[in-house]
């Protein structure tokens, strides 16, 4: 049996325009990087528990653009775009990346893949223009909780008719 | 404060600036002992930021389990085509 529970993602928030993410996944580092930049596994994965991905474009290449949709659990359409930067494969990705209901507030993200005994340690470094922009990205995490709330709140009210 | 200026590694007058805003918004909490200032942290007042990180920790991990599964998937794959993948 192998063990697939890998502990939980964490956020620190190193400077006040950055936000860190860390997890650590029981796979070697080639196949976290395949599940982060081949389309139909990123529809996989990408929207957690938000919604389902109904558009995953990669041009993996130096200046090539990204872009992804997600149809969040309350029915309306979120989408993210940007372009690549670097592009190392197996170790090291950095983009841009624009949420288009804030297009404004352009991140620049580093991710970075390290493999040790077969698993990978993958950090997420999002470099915001403004601390405002830095609390809009924590904030959105509020609302999809908040979405997520009223769905479950809905659930019940319905299943109680 | 002593111990403070030690373990830091920063000037005195820094550290005390620090503190003072520290301070200020209640998140440490000071007492004097005869010559010695003593500073503590106050956990509590830190809680709305924690849970104020914690809510966008958690999309992160729900975004990850997921993953989990692709990977797991690859994983298996990978052995049932061993010699032609990769």
């Amino acid at each position: 049996m192998v063990e697939t529970s890998s502990g939980t993602a964490v956020v620190t928030l190193p400077t006040d325009t950055q936000i860190l993410i860390e997890r650590e996944f029981n796979a070697p580092r080639h196949l976290v990087y395949k599940a982060y930049t081949t389309p139909d596994l990123i529809k996989r994965w990408w929207s957690g528990d938000r919604g389902e991905v109904t558009l995953a474009e990669v041009d993996l290449r130096v200046g090539g653009r990204w872009r992804y949709v997600m149809e969040a659990n309350g029915g309306f359409e979120v989408g993210f775009h940007g372009e690549y930067r670097e592009v190392v494969p197996n170790e090291r990705l950095v983009t841009t990346e624009v949420y288009e209901g804030m297009p404004e507030g352009e991140a620049v993200v580093t991710h970075t893949f390290s493999e040790k005994d077969g698993r990978t340690a993958l950090t997420i470094l999002m470099q915001l223009p403004s601390q405002a922009d830095r609390d809009a990205v924590i904030n959105s995490g509020m609302e999809g909780g908040m979405q997520e709330a009223m769905d479950h709140l809905e659930q019940v009210a319905v299943s109680l008719h | 404060m002593n111990d403070l200026v030690r373990l830091i590694g920063l000037a005195q007058p820094l550290v005390s600036k620090h503190l003072r805003v520290l301070r200020e918004v209640g998140l440490v909490g000071v007492r004097d002992e005869g010559r010695q200032r003593m500073y503590s942290v106050n956990g509590q007042s830190l809680k709305p930021i924690h849970d104020w990180v914690k809510t966008y920790e958690r999309s992160w991990s729900k975004r990850f389990d997921r993953l989990d599964v692709v990977l797991e998937e690859l994983k298996e794959m990978k052995e049932d085509d061993r010699g032609r993948d990769e």
